[in-house]
């Protein structure tokens, strides 16, 4: 069987790529901005990741390691198949262990393991600005951004805590970057803000049906909006883990039964395997265990 | 060799994976400002352009990008290697400029000619790639902003005297404003417009 079309390295063409490497270094030169860039169709849908791949493509060389994860897991459909694409059109070495990867592609989760310098952690965005459910026109968001008007996104937080009793966004939280943009942190859940946070590592943000490419660089301020009398807080969660017990991190509630019966694990598998391989065991673990024997 | 022949010789010899390598520099250079990257690859651009400036060029312009040259680099082979080898046209508007290339020893007298954004739109700017004399030599500047932990030396020798009042009045137009690549030999060091240089 004679190979079928080949495709450059990492799928896009030399012009897309430099176009992207463009706006990838303006947006580091302004953190927090949204620089629109010509997002291409790629080889799956939109809501799939296409900005973060596209992102992931222009970076990439032969010398890297990849790691995908979607809510926290390698082994779901998302992230296999972009490890896969990876694999195909540009050969490069994959990974699911957090420390051993140079890029990590993420849909909506930052990993447990703090990352390192030299790491690159690259966001796949639905939805990039932050202000576009409160004013859907573009042109309006972007003379708010331009003039740092940023007081209908408190009048949200204020009217959550006026109905609520508490700022009831629990995920996409808005935060301030370097003291000037608003920025969406994509749709990770508002507890890892905090990791954004003076990051030793580079993120890099790309949403591809919305043809927007934005960043923060290492060592700059993250600051989740909040007010005084209410400060940003993350989630808390009673129980520790049900396979390997850890305890500080996100969990996914599982539901077991039909009875309620349900169990809450890891959302990052990676640092869950890694745990019970050092012998942390949760609760359900040890049931698995004599069950067993 | 002819000024033709100078400028149809040379470029990267493997494009793809050099160029990617170049830019990975010029990211990792843009999100730690201050850090000195070392070009390794052998391009062959013509003189008086460096390796690391023509390295550049071939990793990021192309037809969409007019580049603004400096007097002595206009009327050498560089305007001629870079349409050949980038396809980037070349324009003496410095306002319409996505890259300009300064080679060493002349001073820009002003940032202000130069694209510098619009407020919404502030990635519209001029990148700026400079040729010094060292990096890594010369007078100590404490520089701080983001992607600097705290702050970090950089010595820097042959700066154009009137480069931190460039400087000063670049940062005050923040979010607008140009990037600038100091450029010396086969090294770099990026200069995005949120670094803050203190000069001794």
């Amino acid at each position: 069987m004679t190979d079928l079309a080949t495709y450059n390295f990492a799928y896009l063409d030399e012009q897309t790529k430099r176009m992207i490497r463009r706006a990838i270094l303006k947006a580091i030169a302004i953190p927090g901005y949204q620089v629109p860039f010509a997002s291409r169709e790629m080889p799956m849908p939109y809501g799939w990741g296409t900005g973060g791949v596209q992102v992931t493509a222009s970076i990439i060389g032969p010398e890297d390691v990849l790691k995908v994860i979607d809510q926290g897991a390698d082994d779901t459909t998302n992230a296999v198949s972009i490890r896969a694409f990876f694999q195909k059109v540009a050969n490069v070495a994959v990974t699911t262990h957090t420390k051993d990867a140079t890029i990590i592609q993420t849909r909506h989760r930052i990993p447990e393991q703090k990352l390192a310098e030299g790491q690159v952690l690259v966001y796949q965005v639905p939805i990039p600005e932050p202000l576009r459910f409160l004013e859907p026109r573009e042109t309006e968001t972007r003379k708010m951004h331009a003039l740092e008007e940023y007081g209908l996104m408190h009048v949200k937080l204020y009217e959550d805590i006026a109905h609520n009793g508490r700022i009831s966004k629990t995920y996409a939280y808005p935060v301030k970057v370097a003291g000037r943009y608003v920025m969406d942190p994509s749709p990770t859940p508002k507890f890892d803000n905090p990791k954004m946070h003076m990051s030793e590592a580079l993120q890099l943000f790309g949403a591809g049906r919305e043809k927007r490419i934005y960043a923060v660089p290492p060592y700059t301020e993250v600051v989740s909006l909040d007010f005084e009398d209410y400060p940003f807080e993350i989630q808390k969660f009673e129980q520790p883990c049900a396979l390997c017990g850890a305890q500080g991190v996100y969990l996914d509630e599982v539901v077991l039964d039909d009875k309620g019966g349900r169990m809450f694990v890891c959302s990052d598998t990676d640092h869950c395997e890694d745990r019970r391989e050092h012998g942390h065991a949760g609760e359900m673990l040890a049931q698995n265990k004599e069950a067993a024997e | 060799m002819n000024i033709k022949t100078q400028a149809l010789s040379g470029g990267f010899q493997e494009p793809v994976f050099e160029s990617q390598g170049v830019f990975r520099m010029l990211m990792n250079g843009m999100a730690r400002p201050g850090t000195i990257h070392i070009i390794t690859t052998d391009i062959g651009q013509p003189e008086p352009l460096g390796e690391a400036a023509g390295a550049i060029a071939l990793t990021l312009c192309d037809h969409d990008t007019p580049t603004w040259l400096s007097a002595g680099l206009l009327k050498s082979p560089v305007a001629e290697w870079i349409g050949f080898h980038t396809g980037a046209p070349i324009t003496r508007e410095k306002a319409e400029s996505r890259f300009a290339f300064v080679e060493a020893g002349v001073a820009p007298s002003s940032f202000g000619l130069f694209a510098a954004g619009t407020q919404e739109y502030p990635d519209r700017s001029t990148t700026l790639v400079i040729e010094i004399t060292a990096l890594g030599q010369g007078p100590a500047l404490t520089l701080k902003g983001p992607g600097i932990q705290q702050a970090t030396t950089v010595k820097l020798k042959g700066l154009p005297e009137v480069f931190p009042r460039l400087w000063a009045d670049n940062r005050a137009l923040f979010p607008r404003g140009v990037d600038v690549i100091l450029t010396a030999g086969k090294s770099l060091l990026c200069l995005p417009r949120t670094t803050n240089i203190a000069f001794q």
